[in-house]
């Protein structure tokens, strides 16, 4: 027998951690991996966030006076690649590494050693594009979005490590989202019937497939700038024969589906907490199903609407406002739905619901600026304004990052098996919800104003607004230190017992288990009546 | 499958190889990197040396990690729930590679549909040919670019066909040495699986002979403009893909040679023949969309 049989034989008997630092270096257990991603995607949280703090240090006033512009453009870039690649999907990775598993009764991830593989070539990744802002002639300047000819022509030699780093969060996110996907197809316990799985597990689902269907095609656009750029191709170069336009569909083709990558599973986490602390079932759960594959679909058609102003015929136009707007009818659904699950609720107000309900109001706050930004000829306005800056965070900061609080908030005493300071948490919560409104809602004003965004500096007439946009900001980023200092504090074990259930109104399989959760859970299926 | 029927999910132990692999990734990203801007800018630089040392990691990687995996499948670890994730998994990986075509795909059917004829004036365009592009024809093989760039088009008889023909046939002998693997005929199995590998260089061997004959007689080049670009890209991409596929088929026929696989423990093997009707089948969208129309 080999010696992989005889630690299966090992692991069978023994609820036993492999100590040290290559427990985390060389796990395959869907928790380790799952608290890795999580932590990765909060110190990149906070270096993104630290970028975050350059970019509103130097807007604080009109007038050029901490940074260059070039430097100013490179935080803008890093900023966005650091928060969509580095935090936010990383995150719901790690939440869908933890969770997924306990809630349909799988002993773990379907492919534990991919899983690993998946996450660790993350960080090498991120370590290459933090590495790049340092070399002569800086990092990446043009965008998160790299736009060519920006990222072609125009930019600098580290385009090319930029390319390889993007490629390399790219596999990153496809084995994980192959991971999540056969998980759940091939791994749910007997009676864990489709239409009974958890929400959370549905939009993962979705969200994992968008992910396998969209991450290729980025990887594409970034090997098309890379030949452009060096090899003298002329794909996005129109004395070849390429259109700089063609760089934009193929982009926004991977954006738009990436856009609901990051709030399907948020999605997902608030119909989980609303239903727990309404103590009612979820209203119109087959809806809910039914809307988020619908937006899934959808995503695929509506791409060119980030290209209004770039150069379309008319019909194009217009068949992209149409499709876009028939996005807010399953939102919609999903709006209603979680308001009527509330709706006559015994309702209590833990932190996991307070984030939910900030979510909930916040996210439909950046719903509605995103119709408005659909309607073509206005756009045509707020096109690459500050309007677009307001509305993309809100839906992401306010939505997102808000449901992932929420979710750490809801699962973290099932992880560590105690009770967070709730003091802290409340000082979090209403830090970070007041800040985060100081921080983005006059950016709806400036931009309708007519700020551009990613520019250093800008008309005197903005100043106001930009004074309390950056206060707002610096709070905001103060915040977070707040939760920070929370989770070291759950880390180190400190606070009171949690039970099994942690929350009194919950259901579903992640609370039959006990607090903390056990190293192995479900190595034999339970069964779901 | 009753509760008592159960049979375990293999949960592998701790293991070295993913990370290992990641370490690989970063040096050959790194190296990749730095080599591309190293050759392309004249500058000196280690970045060929960590490439290559990241891809001997990644071998060594590779050889450990199959080593594991099949001596867990040779003492009969694996369920059949674990081949079911296996199948899946390999199944999405080639959605994912279908896909990173499709970005390809896209851009050849855009640049040829969309940007070549705007450059030539149509739709309501006659002012960007007018002023920008002064006496640039639309025409698809893109021969002559609107910065004037010429070259030759790529007819899809001769070579081509040949190719075509040959990777056609190699799928039919992939299937055969399945089928051979099903009833249990190892002689059968080999032989097919032998001529399939065979096949697999033999396109190779033509395709570069192809790439050969269009930079040295007919100039068409990576650089030819948007025609010669989509032209190397997808068929360079696609003959990647054809080499990683008979690595792939090599390894089966040497694990064939050691009596692994049976009817039940397959997996392996079924994802490599996976992988070579995928490639077969974006060859025959290739040789339709790049050479004939």
């Amino acid at each position: 027998m080999s010696t992989a049989a005889e630690h299966l034989h090992h692991d069978e008997h023994h609820d036993h951690k492999p100590s040290g630092i290559k427990r985390w270096l060389y796990t395959t257990n869907h928790k380790d991996i799952g608290t890795l991603y999580l932590w990765f995607a909060f110190i990149m949280f906070l270096i993104g966030g630290a970028m975050a703090m350059v970019i509103r240090a130097e807007l604080f006033q009109p007038g050029l006076q901490l940074v260059d512009p070039n430097f100013f453009n490179q935080m803008t870039t890093v900023h966005g690649l650091i928060m969509v690649f580095g935090a936010v999907m990383p995150a719901f990775t790690g939440l869908a590494n933890w969770m997924v598993p306990l809630m349909i009764g799988a002993p773990d991830m379907a492919l534990p050693r991919m899983n690993n593989w998946s996450f660790w070539i993350l960080p090498f990744a991120f370590l290459i594009l933090l590495s790049s802002l340092f070399l002569e002639g800086g990092g990446p300047n043009f965008g998160w979005t790299f736009y060519a000819p920006l990222s072609t022509t125009y930019s600098n030699d580290s385009t090319a490590l930029f390319v390889f780093s993007v490629h390399i969060m790219g596999i990153s996110s496809i084995m994980g989202a192959i991971n999540v996907i056969v998980t759940i197809f091939n791994m749910r316990a007997p009676g864990m019937t489709w239409m009974k799985m958890p929400l959370f597990v549905w939009t993962w689902l979705i969200t994992a497939f968008l992910l396998i269907a969209v991450m290729p095609v980025l990887a594409g656009a970034v090997t098309m700038v890379l030949t452009d750029k060096f090899f003298g191709t002329s794909f996005f170069d129109a004395a070849g024969g390429g259109d700089p336009v063609l760089f934009q569909h193929i982009f926004w083709f991977f954006g738009h589906p990436e856009v609901y990558i990051m709030i399907l599973p948020a999605f997902g986490i608030i119909s989980q907490i609303v239903p727990t602390f309404s103590r009612k079932p979820l209203f119109g759960y087959a809806s809910m199903v039914y809307a988020t594959a619908s937006i899934a679909l959808l995503s695929f058609i509506v791409w060119a609407h980030h290209m209004f102003t770039t150069g379309m015929p008319v019909a194009a136009e217009l068949f992209f406002m149409f499709a876009t707007m028939l996005i807010s009818v399953p939102t919609g659904v999903k709006v209603f739905n979680w308001v009527a699950t509330m709706w006559r609720g015994a309702i209590t107000f833990e932190i996991p619901m307070l984030f939910s309900l900030a979510f909930i109001v916040l996210f439909t706050i950046g719903g509605f600026s995103g119709l408005m930004l659909a309607i073509t000829p206005v756009d045509f306005q707020y096109h690459d304004t500050y309007f677009v800056v307001a509305h993309f965070h809100y839906v992401l900061v306010t939505g997102a990052v808000f449901s992932i609080m929420a979710a750490v908030y809801y699962w973290l005493p099932k992880w560590c098996g105690k009770m967070y300071d709730l003091g802290l948490a409340k000082w979090h919560f209403w830090c970070s919800l007041i800040s985060v409104n100081v921080l983005f809602f006059p950016m709806h004003f400036v931009g309708l104003a007519g700020m551009p965004r990613r520019i250093p500096d800008y008309a005197l007439q903005f100043a106001d607004f930009n004074k309390w946009i950056s206060i707002g900001g610096f709070a905001f980023g103060l915040s977070q230190l707040i939760f920070l200092a929370l989770l070291i504090k759950a880390c180190r074990k400190q606070g009171e017992a949690a039970t099994d259930r942690v929350w009194e109104g919950a259901e579903g399989l992640e609370w039959e288990i006990p607090s903390p959760a056990p190293y192995h859970t479900f190595e034999t299926p339970p069964v779901v009546k | 499958m009753s509760e008592q029927h159960y049979e375990k999910y293999y949960v592998p132990a701790q293991s070295p190889w993913p990370f290992v692999g990641a370490v690989a990734l970063f040096l050959i990203a790194v190296g990749a990197g730095n080599f591309v801007i190293e050759t392309t800018k004249g500058k000196e630089g280690y970045g060929g040396w960590i490439l290559l040392a990241g891809m001997a990691v990644l071998l060594f990687m590779l050889v450990g990690w199959f080593r594991d995996q099949i001596e867990e499948s040779m003492s009969g670890m694996h369920s059949n729930q674990l081949g079911r994730s296996y199948r899946q998994g390999m199944s999405w990986f080639i959605f994912s590679e279908i896909m990173f075509f499709a970005a390809f795909f896209g851009a050849l059917f855009y640049a040829r549909m969309i940007a070549v004829p705007w450059l030539g004036g149509a739709s309501n365009n006659a002012m960007t040919n007018e002023v920008l592009w002064p006496g640039f024809e639309a025409m698809w093989p893109l021969v002559q670019t609107p910065g004037g760039t010429t070259t030759e088009a790529m007819g899809w008889f001769g070579l081509p066909l040949a190719n075509t023909i040959v990777l056609l046939i190699s799928s039919v002998t992939a299937h055969f040495a399945h089928v051979a693997l099903e009833e249990g005929k190892r002689k059968q199995l080999t032989l097919f699986l032998g001529i399939t590998i065979l096949l697999g260089l033999g396109f190779l061997v033509l395709q570069v002979e192809e790439y050969v004959y269009a930079y040295r007689e007919m100039g068409l080049m990576l650089t030819s403009g948007v025609y010669g670009n989509t032209f190397f890209m997808l068929t360079g991409f696609h003959g990647l893909h054809v080499t990683l596929g008979t690595i792939l088929l090599i390894i089966m026929f040497f694990r064939v040679l050691k009596g692994h696989f049976s009817k039940d423990n397959q997996f392996a093997f079924q994802a490599a023949n996976w992988y070579w009707h995928f490639v077969d089948v974006v060859w025959v969208l290739l040789f339709i969309f790049v050479y004939i129309l």
